[in-house]
């Protein structure tokens, strides 16, 4: 555990330091792949809180990072066409401010997640990972077949949306208001997992029964996790859309789901850093291996079943040999 | 006209619902008698496709090439059961998801590397083009048919296979009691390499069979997965014939629904939002049908509570 603080620290470390490289050397694309980095790392904190800590596996993620990233275009773009949103009940018009797009996409995303929650936690084992992903698919085919928003060319909006003061398409501006969700959702999740509500949903993970036994209502604890996972999810694919000013339906795709689960288990499983680290390895390797060979995905695909096989508690777990890989 | 449209839509909904047996039923054995959860079930349907393209285009015959689909993706099946697979029957749900995604990635892209991006196509064989009327006025094609044929003939083979021979009585046993078998000297791992390379084969020969209406391409073998896990999943895991009643049942209101929603729909919309809402309520129509069984039967309609 102290090892993987102090890895911790360093993380951190690098948090600043590569954007002030970018800004040194005058590389702003190094900012842009950092911000990148960033926001998945925040939706696989997201998704850890679910995976890692409850043992929810859920492979429907992207249906979470896929709305908020839609609701995030889709408000933008009626705002640029000043257009209304619809006009029954009440006349409701698109936004292009981050405070305002910011609140919607997370109740979005938490009404989806509790609705999805509702009917995939009445099944466990194959069946939920089964249904997560199917309600995730159906989201994708949706978004694919409703032509409004672009279907499967997607949305652009030509404009990052706007934060009070600030100028968001400055690269860097941008990473600071990214950089800020991370470090709120760590502190969130750190807050959950220390807390009486986050014992019983760790305890969970290793013996549903027991937990019941003593008179814990199961179903609604893991709902509740859930909701705060598919949430975060949510705002980290609001946060995305800005970055690339586009949305289209393979943030909705179950690849999505699958890459999310990926930075999860690369830097390792119920570690507050680990989905951060396992992104940060994943851009890193798309990068690196991507300059290299187009078919970069079949040396990705290699490692992570080495990882899998071999290395089972992940980057993190290689810093810190106490914590063996617990089944 | 609206019945003889409608007669030939649910002849397109068997056909699709065969094709997605064949998927299902290898991965709901799968499921049943090793306890893995294989994501990459698509890859063997793509490497089926692909093994019958290549072969049809070295021989020209399209019977060699479903053979060669089906000894392809047994042969792949094989491989990777031996390699990879075989370690993953202990390890958790999740291993076995991030393992047999890691593995899409890996085949997708070793096929691209090895065929190009390119899709190739495939020729159905004189015998089978055209169309053939069935009743007065109903003409439906020839190959549709084939494919429904196959699709019943390979449901009764494995029928057959699972309740009246040998290794149908040791999957059966498999299923129940793995320790068990194990412990009366059944050799598990062989039997397990069996049933896998079973449901690749299975798999691939689908992949073929569809590949000669579609194109053969990469990644051809996702969108119909996920299609086959709804499908086990409203049969019940583990229960062919719950594959079988699922995969009709998907094929079936899949079809219709993307045809019929939107003509519903006109008559209480203006025409050219009935086809946009129709259409995209249409393609989520087997989800919703999922998520309905599941509230009433959790397990499915065949599985076990």
């Amino acid at each position: 555990m102290i090892i993987e603080k102090f890895f911790n620290k360093w993380i951190m470390f690098f948090l600043i330091l590569i954007p002030t490289c970018g800004v040194i050397f005058d590389e702003p694309y190094f900012i842009t792949l950092a911000t990148k980095v960033v926001i998945l790392g925040i939706a696989g904190i997201g998704l850890n809180l679910a995976l890692g800590y409850c043992g929810l596996i859920s492979l429907g993620h992207a249906a979470f990072f896929g709305i908020g990233g839609y609701i995030t275009g889709i408000l933008s773009f009626h705002a640029l066409n000043d257009e209304v949103l619809f006009s029954w009940p009440l006349a409701v018009s698109g936004s292009s401010e981050m405070l305002i797009i910011w609140p919607i996409a997370i109740l979005v995303s938490a009404l989806l997640s509790f609705i999805i929650g509702l009917l995939s936690l009445r099944t466990s084992g194959v069946y939920f990972i089964m249904i997560t992903l199917a309600f995730a698919q159906m989201l994708y085919f949706f978004s694919i077949s409703w032509p409004n928003y672009g279907g499967e060319d997607g949305l652009s909006i030509y404009m990052r949306n706007s934060f009070p003061m600030v100028n968001t398409m400055d690269p860097l501006s941008f990473y600071v208001i990214s950089l800020f969700w991370l470090l709120f959702s760590i502190f969130i999740s750190l807050r959950l997992i220390n807390s009486p509500f986050g014992m019983t949903f760790q305890a969970i993970k290793q013996n549903e029964e027991r937990v019941k036994s003593v008179g814990i209502e199961t179903f609604k604890v893991k709902l509740l996790v859930f909701v705060i996972s598919g949430t975060i999810t949510g705002l980290a694919g609001s946060l995305y859309t800005d970055l690339n000013r586009f949305v289209s339906p393979t943030v909705l795709d179950w690849h999505t789901s699958g890459e999310i689960m990926v930075f999860v288990i690369l830097g390792g499983m119920a570690r507050l850093y680990g989905p951060l680290v396992g992104a940060a390895f994943f851009i890193a390797l798309e990068q690196t291996l991507g300059s290299y060979t187009e078919n970069w995905q079949f040396w990705l695909g290699l490692i992570l079943i080495l990882v899998i096989l071999f290395a089972r508690s992940g980057i993190l777990g290689l810093f810190d040999k106490k914590l063996k890989y617990e089944k | 006209m609206t019945l003889i449209l409608f007669f030939e839509q649910i002849l397109n909904g068997i056909q699709f619902g065969t094709m997605l047996f064949l998927m299902s039923a290898g991965l709901t054995l799968i499921f049943g008698v090793m306890g893995l959860i294989n994501l990459a079930h698509g890859s063997f349907y793509m490497i089926g496709a692909f093994s019958a393209a290549l072969i049809a285009a070295l021989t020209d015959s399209f019977w060699l090439a479903l053979l060669a689909s089906l000894a392809g993706a047994a042969i792949a099946g094989v491989l990777i059961e031996i390699i990879i697979i075989r370690h993953l029957y202990r390890r958790n749900h999740l291993d076995q998801v991030l393992a047999t995604f890691a593995l899409i990635l890996l085949l997708s892209e070793g096929v691209r590397w090895c065929f190009g991006a390119f899709p190739l196509y495939l020729n159905i064989p004189d015998i089978l083009n055209g169309t053939v009327p069935i009743f007065d006025n109903i003409i439906y094609s020839k190959y549709r048919l084939f494919i429904i044929f196959m699709g019943f003939l390979i449901a009764l083979g494995l029928y057959i296979l699972i309740t009246k021979t040998r290794l149908g009585i040791r999957i059966r046993a498999g299923q129940n009691d793995r320790q068990m078998i194990s412990a009366l000297g059944v050799d598990i791992s062989k039997l397990y390499t069996i049933v896998f390379a079973i449901g690749a084969s299975l798999a691939g020969l689908s992949g073929a069979m569809i590949g000669a209406i579609q194109s053969v391409e990469v990644g051809m073998g996702e969108p119909i997965l996920i299609l086959a896990f709804v499908v086990i999943v409203i049969g019940g895991i583990g229960s062919i014939k719950g594959a079988l009643v699922g995969s009709i049942l998907v094929g079936v209101t899949d079809t219709i629904g993307r045809i019929f929603l939107p003509e519903l729909l006109k008559v209480f919309m203006e025409p050219s939002n009935a086809t946009s809402v129709g259409s995209s309520i249409g393609s989520m129509l087997i989800y919703i049908l999922m998520a309905l069984i599941l509230i009433i039967k959790p397990s499915g309609l065949f599985g076990k509570s």
